[in-house]
């Protein structure tokens, strides 16, 4: 799957978690989930369950320490994909 | 110098009605809340019916957000949420702006017996399934028993004390007291308190196979709840919540809040499981003794109680609820007070009983009315022997209220009473 695809797919994910004053425009691959987008760092989990399901892959513990950014998440996602083929 | 404590917003989810408006006027007119519920045909329950609120995805959405509801599965914290913040409005309060400090010297004390009942079956599935990973962020929140006071305390930015009380079928009324006590000391100025309980098969269960609950009227569910009644023949399960916004006399003064009336105060104590009390059924010297102190602490005589609102569940136990009042009072016959039940319509709240009979009182001692008691019409014969069936209205009477007592009691030998005054 392209970065592309995935992103489009992620987009909405991430988006649901936003708190009320964040704009779903502010999501860009750059930008750090928690302390850029505000998400509470206790929805982390939840957004990871969503993606899961989404992609139908799992992330492993370490996965989860190494997701900070937008970008962080696809290059997991890409890894899983590869992995699952 | 204790302060004064006063009423000054209200906020109800009751299966006959939800908000003020609505529920006043399923008080007058003696609507039932009851309701047949094919799931607990399905499940084999001996009683097939309840009470349960009935909330629109709407006015749902106008208090949760689409983030909080998401994974959301705790039916006595969403009532809770509507009631409380529904208090909060109704008192004319506004929440902590964002940006700002916690509202230092407002607090919360709302009560549950169990949170997110269902939501804890989900995690257990879960758990069951190897996926523990898969309980996501809010499961603890839901099922905590303080997660309702830590909703609502952070809806609302409360900075004094936020906490969650449990006493069973008294948790309502326990939950008015303390609030009340923490005010009369000068401890907060503003304390939203309440009660809230969650429904359906995995709370009720339990109640089924005890055999309190009715299997009697499960094709006739307006007449099943019977408190009072020759042929009551068990409890109707049910849920809901109810809030209360205490408030100091000064602060209530000071910002001419609309006052339902004054907290005069009450008491709470414990049969000990002793003298014929145990863990279910209570023990009657202390039920007498709880409702004599709520008249001494509130420095009011016997003979100034115009309205009782009974706990009065539609078990066999109603009979001996009267005789304490009889006894504890000294009043029987045509000198008793006015009673009725709030269970004749609902059902049992348990844990949210008391709360959702706390908003009926004091809308009553507001409006000067007194609800009709619902399947009450052939009178248990050993009431009838201790209180004249005029004191046990039927319809809906009219009828100028001052002193009113409300008293709950519970598993545990648990047992509270509360008096108000108008002011």
């Amino acid at each position: 799957m392209t970065t592309e695809r995935i992103y489009a797919k992620l987009l909405p994910i991430i988006q649901n978690y936003l708190p009320e004053d964040v704009s779903p425009d502010e999501v860009d691959p750059d930008k750090d989930l928690t302390r850029e987008l505000n998400i509470n760092s206790a929805h982390l989990v939840d957004v990871v369950l969503d993606v899961e399901d989404a992609f139908d892959v799992e992330f492993a513990n370490d996965d989860m320490e190494s997701l900070r950014t937008v970008n962080d998440a696809i290059t997991i996602i890409q890894n899983k994909l590869k992995e699952n083929q | 110098m204790k302060k004064r404590v006063v009423i000054t917003g209200l906020g109800i989810v009751a299966p006959n009605g939800i908000g003020l408006t609505d529920f006043e006027a399923a008080l007058r007119a003696g609507t039932s809340g009851i309701r047949f519920f094919p799931k607990l045909e399905a499940l084999k329950f001996s009683c097939q019916i309840g009470g349960k609120p009935q909330l629109s995805q709407e006015k749902i959405d106008t208090y949760l957000s689409s983030l909080q509801q998401r994974n959301f599965n705790a039916n006595g914290i969403l009532y809770g949420i509507i009631a409380g913040m529904d208090a909060l409005k109704d008192a004319n309060i506004k929440p902590a702006d964002p940006e700002a400090e916690p509202l230092w010297d407002f607090g919360i004390i709302f009560g549950t017996g169990t949170s997110g009942v269902d939501k804890f079956r989900e995690a257990i599935y879960q758990v069951d399934e190897k996926n523990v990973r898969r309980l996501g962020s809010t499961t603890v929140i839901q099922t905590m028993s303080s997660g309702i006071s830590a909703y609502l305390g952070g809806m609302i930015g409360a900075g004094n004390r936020v906490t969650t009380n449990s006493a069973a079928c008294a948790t309502g009324t326990e939950a008015l007291l303390l609030g009340y006590e923490h005010i009369a000391s000068g401890q907060a100025s503003q304390m939203l308190c309440g009660s809230c309980s969650d429904d359906g098969p995995y709370l009720w269960g339990g109640f089924d196979a005890m055999r309190v609950t009715t299997w009697k009227h499960n094709d006739q569910s307006e007449q099943a709840s019977r408190p009072l009644s020759a042929s009551a023949s068990g409890f109707v399960p049910s849920s809901g919540a109810g809030a209360y916004l205490l408030e100091s006399l000064e602060s209530a003064e000071a910002r001419g809040a609309t006052i339902y009336g004054e907290v005069l105060g009450g008491a709470i104590n414990n049969g000990g499981q002793r003298l014929g009390g145990s863990m279910t059924a209570p023990n009657n010297t202390a039920v007498q003794k709880c409702i004599s102190k709520a008249l001494e602490n509130s420095k009011v005589t016997a003979s100034e109680i115009d309205y009782i609102n009974g706990h009065l569940t539609a078990t066999i136990k109603d009979p001996v609820e009267i005789q304490n009042w009889c006894e504890a009072l000294q009043r029987s016959g045509t000198q008793f007070p006015y009673i009725n039940s709030l269970k004749g319509m609902i059902g049992h709240g348990l844990a949210a009983s008391g709360s959702m009979e706390i908003v009926a009182t004091l809308l009553q001692l507001k409006h000067n009315f007194i609800f009709p008691n619902v399947n009450a019409e052939d009178l248990h014969p050993e009431i009838e022997n201790q209180v004249d069936s005029n004191r046990i209205p039927q319809k809906t009477i009219e009828t100028p209220l001052k002193t009113v007592a409300k008293a709950s009691f519970g598993f545990g030998d648990v047992n509270a009473c509360v008096i108000f005054r108008k002011i």
